[in-house]
């Protein structure tokens, strides 16, 4: 699993049948401090995020099939949690209270 | 899942067993203006490709998705020989050309 | 899963049995700025997106749970259509990105 901020949404009209009534979203993997890394994804929300939380993805086959409880599901990459803080070396890293604005876009 | 040619094969003696009878293509990966790049990958094969062919691979846990690789240590296997492709509406590979 | 631009198609005659029939296309994946990320890739098309086209795409071994024979060697399908893409108040789809 790693951590990424919500960007925004994406509207499919037509899609896969396991995505239907579920809500994708455009996420950019973070850093604990919230550096930019790795590639941007979309991911199923299971977790009622929202654009400008910090959430926990988990990108990895089985456990997204798992989740939906099908284990013919066509999904992989899944928003499992809203994250409210991380603590790193004993420090505070992201506190959603008192969420640093996303980096701009380029 | 990837575009190269079969530039030549692999011959290995000393294996692990369930890897006996397989066919391991040596493909070097296009790009998608069809022209080589320095990527190499080893797959084995599905399909019977020969040499010269342009072939398609596929890797990863995908790889094990044939009846000669399910179960077995492989990562990247050609799953079909390509007859032509374009890129924007150009021409850019024809088999038969 | 992530956003992509159809920029071309496949055609493979000779194929691993089971992927008969199912389109392939190229894809260049697109980051949140809505440029180009990372090298482009064919995946199979389980929806009928053509060129020019903005869509969603699945890797890995999911991909092949798109395909009418799921048993299929296939790293990357097509998922869906994106018909509106927001990137912190852009609209990427919009944007022609």
């Amino acid at each position: 699993m790693f951590l990424a901020d919500v960007l925004g949404t994406v509207v499919s009209p037509v899609q896969i049948p396991w995505l239907d009534g579920g809500t994708l979203l455009l996420l950019r993997p973070v850093l604990p401090d919230g550096t930019p890394t790795g590639k941007t994804r979309i991911a199923l929300d299971r977790a009622q995020a929202g654009v400008g939380d910090r959430v926990l993805v988990l990108d990895e086959g089985n456990g997204g099939r798992q989740i939906l409880g099908d284990a013919s599901a066509a999904v992989k990459t899944i928003i499992v949690a809203v994250v409210d803080y991380v603590e790193q070396h004993g420090q505070l890293a992201y506190d959603h209270q008192h969420p640093t604005p996303l980096a701009p876009l380029k | 899942m990837l575009i190269g040619r079969v530039v030549g094969s692999v011959v290995a003696t000393q294996k692990d067993e369930k890897l006996t009878n397989r066919k391991f293509l040596l493909v070097q990966v296009h790009n998608p203006q069809n022209e080589p790049t320095s990527q190499y990958v080893v797959a084995v094969d599905s399909v019977g490709a020969g040499p010269e062919d342009m072939v398609m691979y596929a890797t990863g846990s995908s790889a094990r998705q044939t009846e000669l690789t399910d179960g077995r240590p492989c990562d990247a296997v050609v799953m079909a020989v390509v007859d032509s492709w374009d890129l924007g509406g150009e021409n850019i590979y024809e088999k038969w050309a | 899963m992530y956003l992509a631009r159809v920029i071309g198609r496949v055609v493979a005659t000779h194929a691993y049995p089971g992927l008969d029939g199912v389109a392939l296309q190229w894809l260049q994946p697109l980051d949140e700025n809505g440029s180009a990320m990372g090298q482009p890739l064919v995946a199979c098309a389980s929806i009928s997106s053509g060129p020019g086209d903005l869509v969603h795409f699945v890797d890995g071994r999911e991909a092949a749970m798109t395909c009418p024979e799921t048993f299929v060697p296939v790293d990357a399908s097509i998922c869906g259509f994106v018909e509106a893409a927001h990137s912190l108040g852009r609209d990427l789809a919009a944007e022609g990105a």
